[in-house]
């Protein structure tokens, strides 16, 4: 994997990270129409307190003025204030990460390691029951809205059996510290991380099976059976790291995709991340938040998506050292 | 000199599943140190029946019939056994043109891989040194152990999966078209390299191929598949330049030998394609296609019919006297 | 012998003809098959027949004040009311047709711009092959739904709205398939003797690449459509549909923000989730099916 590689992938990340930067004031922007009329709509202004508030919010001067001045926010990590806490809205975003990360980080890795059993499952018994089994739940949790399954089990275990608290992050009365607290916030996240770790598994399941039964056809197999080896190590010695490496590009790829995966998810468990501050800045709309949320989602997703094409570049010989 | 044969094939009938009959009822005999060449076109079922004789098919394949290998019945081996047997006594030399070499492991490893699992307690230097010796004997330089497969050449491939027959030390090697796909020169050189390596080593060796004038050369006794039956089988020289099947005849001709005035006037090649495995022509398979067909082929059930001693040829014309 | 000349294109369309046929023959043997196209039938019947079935006033909060509020479906048949009195039976079955219809609009939007880029990328190759399918790319990088939400709250919330953003959402992923397809058609003999011919590239793409990757589009097509359909709830869900009208994702929104959940009201929640899954399962059955007929290697066993 030489430098010329890794520095051609690095490029193109950094080119799509422009385009989004651009669409996202373009969007904004432009197609929004001008901010400060939408906001205070209804209101009487005069000229010169709506000169004096586009002053206030950066939006006076040209357009391509404009234009630089928002790069060179973008760059600093300026992106403005919230038009409903006020508050600048990095330090929203920031402060907001967290529970987002632990929840999707974790049913991401949960959903990755049942699904991509059950797809080993599914296509070494291709045909017979527990292939059937396999697919066939996972086909149904695959087409269910996450949000839908979330609610259903939000009813069985929370309202109807009472197992698990209905939302939030903690319980108020607990200190915010300490091992009580991490119990705490665990007990508060098993419903959330639940939904989404099934939501999830269909993918990988689908992914390795159909690897997995591509891999199978392969005639290393055959000459590995033919030197005398079990079935179960050709299995794992030969056909399943070689069916993981389309896996592992996907898990990279999902990993980017941690921070965005959860909007309607959070909005049911009114867990409060990125995704509830996502639903919540839809009311208003609060545009600044919008528009920066929306870049750090996309930042995100662009940069794993680079992680992945190293990742699989690193793993298949045939790209390494070609 | 009636020793036990070291592999003998009796009335092995292999069945696809779909009811595609791919060998049809195939019976020879090899002893110990000779060499058979067993030619026909593609579809004839040649590479199945070197599957067969190690159970290398694939699940759900119908196969009947008997496989010794030193009086001992293939097919009624217990798992365990079949697999001890399996690379120690007889190994496959694949085709390396195909991926028969798993791509992201190093051939070294892989070479080593059949030895330890023969030999699961032997010292890691005494593997590697076996790996070196191998490569050695086909003509690499031991370094090549840490190589990927697609890091070598067509020739290079071929020449490594030579080298992993030999592992074990088998004494039969089923060689199935170990110079297809191979460039002309680099033909020859394995194919010196075969026969110096049976002639130094004893082996008895199988050698299964499409192009029939290279067996002419590299094996004692010559056998011709149509239509999943041998339907000639004698010794090489005589059947490659006199046979007694008219089949056998054309795919004589249909390799010429450059130098050799007979091919230089006549340029020959038979009408027609082998029968699909489905639908096999009645009596004789071939007579769709048969210059010297006549009436009766169309219902006379194709026998091996004795040429001479050690000769026969399932064509009505042989006398079968002799 | 006959006497009726036959042209070039009547051989073709009776080739056709025949192999779709043969085609729909194996399609009806087919069981997952068939479960599923008979289950999107009866959804369609179910949302063409939306005022006959349902009572369509029963959908306005103005006309159900007479109505007892949070009904079971013993209580106010078929399937109960919601907090403001509304019939969920008229919400879901006139929901039926927004999903089905934003389903299907946005899809056809995604396959015809996908598959305009995907033949115009693969064929023509080159400069205009690569700034395609940088696009492409980029589309395909970019989260969706954070891309749908940004687009949807600039846009304003609408059917049009929500049709034509998850269309330009979602033909990338036909675009790439589709050039792929076209790359390997290019490679075979047919196309090129058809140049010798003196075809040019219009007649090319239209009269021999496009019949060739149909197979594909539609397959893709079947199983675009569920996707478009869970894209559309999300975002009704998320607030982002068309207010006026009712939608299955809006059913579930305004469910859980009634407080359905906490109720179980089970009759509020459950049957506009189960609709959505039956449907999309449906599709899925309906694409495996296909994509089973038109893979060749399949094909090859089935056929003789």
């Amino acid at each position: 994997m030489s430098a010329r590689f890794v520095a051609g992938k690095a490029l193109a990340s950094l080119v799509t990270l422009a385009f989004v930067l651009v669409f996202n004031y373009f969007l904004f922007r432009v197609v929004a129409g001008d901010p400060v009329a939408n906001l205070f709509r209804g209101r009487n202004l005069s000229d010169s307190q709506k000169e004096q508030l586009r002053q206030q919010f950066g939006l006076d001067g040209s357009q391509v003025e404009q234009f630089f001045r928002y790069l060179e926010q973008t760059v600093t990590l300026n992106f403005g204030r919230s038009y409903t806490s006020n508050e600048p809205v990095m330090s929203e975003i920031a402060s907001r990460a967290w529970p987002t990360i632990a929840l999707v980080g974790v049913s991401a890795i949960l959903s990755a390691l049942i699904g991509v059993l059950l797809g080993v499952i599914a296509a070494w018994n291709r045909g017979r029951k527990s292939d059937y089994a396999a697919t066939s739940f996972t086909m149904t949790t695959y087409s269910m809205p996450d949000f839908w399954l979330g609610m259903l089990l939000l009813v069985f275990f929370a309202v109807v059996l009472g197992w698990f608290p209905v939302g939030g992050l903690s319980d108020p009365n607990t200190p915010d510290e300490g091992l009580a607290y991490v119990l705490d916030v665990a007990w508060h996240m098993f419903l959330p991380a639940l939904t989404l770790t099934l939501a999830y598994l269909g993918e990988y399941t689908l992914i390795m099976r159909s690897s997995l039964l591509d891999t199978m056809r392969e005639d290393y197999l055959v000459l590995a059976r033919a030197k005398g080896l079990r079935d179960v190590v050709v299995r794992n010695r030969h056909a399943v790291p070689n069916a993981m490496l389309p896996v592992i590009t996907l898990v990279a790829i999902n990993l980017g995709f941690v921070l965005s995966g959860a909007i309607a998810v959070e909005t049911i468990y009114s867990w409060p991340g990125l995704g509830l501050l996502t639903y919540q800045a839809l009311t208003g709309p609060d545009l600044p938040l919008l528009q920066g949320l929306f870049l750090v989602f996309s930042a995100s997703v662009i940069v794993f998506n680079f992680v992945a094409d190293l990742a699989y570049a690193y793993l298949d010989p045939r790209v390494r050292y070609a | 000199m009636s020793e036990t044969p070291l592999l003998s094939v009796r009335d092995l009938h292999v069945t696809y599943p779909g009811d595609v009959p791919a060998v049809r009822g195939v019976s020879f005999d090899l002893r110990a140190g000779e060499t058979l060449g067993l030619a026909g076109e593609s579809g004839c079922g040649k590479s199945t029946l070197a599957g067969a004789l190690l159970r290398l098919l694939p699940r759900g394949t119908g196969v009947t019939g008997e496989v010794l290998l030193d009086g001992e019945d293939v097919f009624a081996m217990l798992p365990g056994r079949l697999r001890a047997v399996r690379w120690t006594e007889m190994s496959i030399v694949f085709q390396g043109a195909l991926h028969t070499l798993n791509p992201v492991r190093r051939v070294g490893w892989q070479i080593a891989e059949a030895y330890t699992t023969h030999d699961a307690d032997a010292p890691a230097r005494e593997v590697r040194a076996r790996v070196g010796e191998l490569l050695e004997v086909v003509g690499l330089p031991a370094a090549r152990a840490d190589d990927y497969p697609h890091q070598l050449s067509g020739g290079q491939k071929q020449r490594v999966l030579i080298a992993l027959a030999l592992t074990c030390n088998p004494r039969l090697l089923v060689a199935d078209e170990p110079t297809t796909a191979l460039d002309v020169m680099v033909q020859a050189q394995v194919l010196r390299l075969l026969e110096e390596l049976q002639g130094k080593l004893g082996l008895a060796m199988l050698f299964i191929t499409h192009d029939l004038s290279t067996l002419a050369s590299a094996c004692q006794r010559l056998a011709v598949m149509y239509a999943g039956r041998i339907v000639e089988e004698g010794p090489s020289h005589e059947v490659f330049a006199e046979a007694a099947h008219p089949y056998s005849r054309a795919l004589a001709e249909a390799f010429p030998v450059i130098g050799d005035p007979r091919f230089r006037m006549a340029p020959s090649g038979l009408p027609g394609d082998p029968p699909d495995p489905r639908e096999v022509p009645s009596g004789c398979p071939f007579h769709p296609r048969c210059p010297r067909v006549v009436d009766e082929c169309t219902t006379w059930e194709a026998e091996l019919r004795r040429v001479t001693t050690g000769w026969d040829a399932a064509c009505i014309h042989v006398r079968g006297d002799g | 012998m006959s006497t009726i000349q036959a042209s070039a294109r009547g051989i073709a369309w009776q080739r056709r003809r025949r192999a779709f046929a043969l085609a729909w023959a194996d399609y009806r043997s087919s069981v997952p098959g068939m479960i599923g196209l008979v289950t999107l039938v009866a959804f369609v019947l179910m949302a063409l027949l939306a005022p006959v079935i349902s009572d369509g006033s029963e959908l306005r909060a103005v006309n159900t004040t007479n109505n007892p509020v949070w009904a079971t479906p013993g209580d106010f048949p078929p399937l109960g009311t919601d907090n403001l009195g509304r019939s969920i039976w008229a919400q879901l079955v006139f929901g039926a047709r927004i999903s089905l219809l934003v389903g299907l609009a946005a899809t056809a939007i995604a396959i015809v711009i996908g598959a305009i880029v995907g033949i115009v990328a693969g064929f023509f190759g080159g400069i205009p092959s690569g700034v395609l399918m940088r696009v492409t790319e980029w589309f395909l990088v970019i989260p969706f739904l954070p891309l749908a939400i940004v687009l949807a709250t600039v846009l304003g919330p609408s059917i049009v709205n929500i049709v034509f953003v998850i269309g330009i959402t979602s033909w990338p992923g036909t675009a790439r398939l589709v050039r792929a397809q076209v790359l390997t058609l290019k490679e075979r003999l047919y196309v090129d003797r058809s140049r010798a011919l003196g075809a040019g590239g219009g007649h090319l793409m239209t009269r021999h690449v496009l019949p060739n990757v149909s197979p594909l589009i539609l397959a893709n097509t079947t199983l675009t459509v569920p996707i478009a359909i869970l894209s559309e709830t999300t975002l009704s869900f998320l607030g982002l549909g068309d207010p006026t009208r009712a939608s299955w994702g809006k059913m579930l929104d305004e469910a859980f923000a009634a407080g359905a959940l906490t109720r179980n009201a089970w009759w509020y929640y459950l049957p506009p989730g189960v609709c959505i899954l039956i449907v999309v399962m449906a599709f899925v059955l309906c694409g495996q099916a296909l994509e089973e007929i038109l893979d060749p290697r399949l094909r090859e066993r089935r056929r003789r």
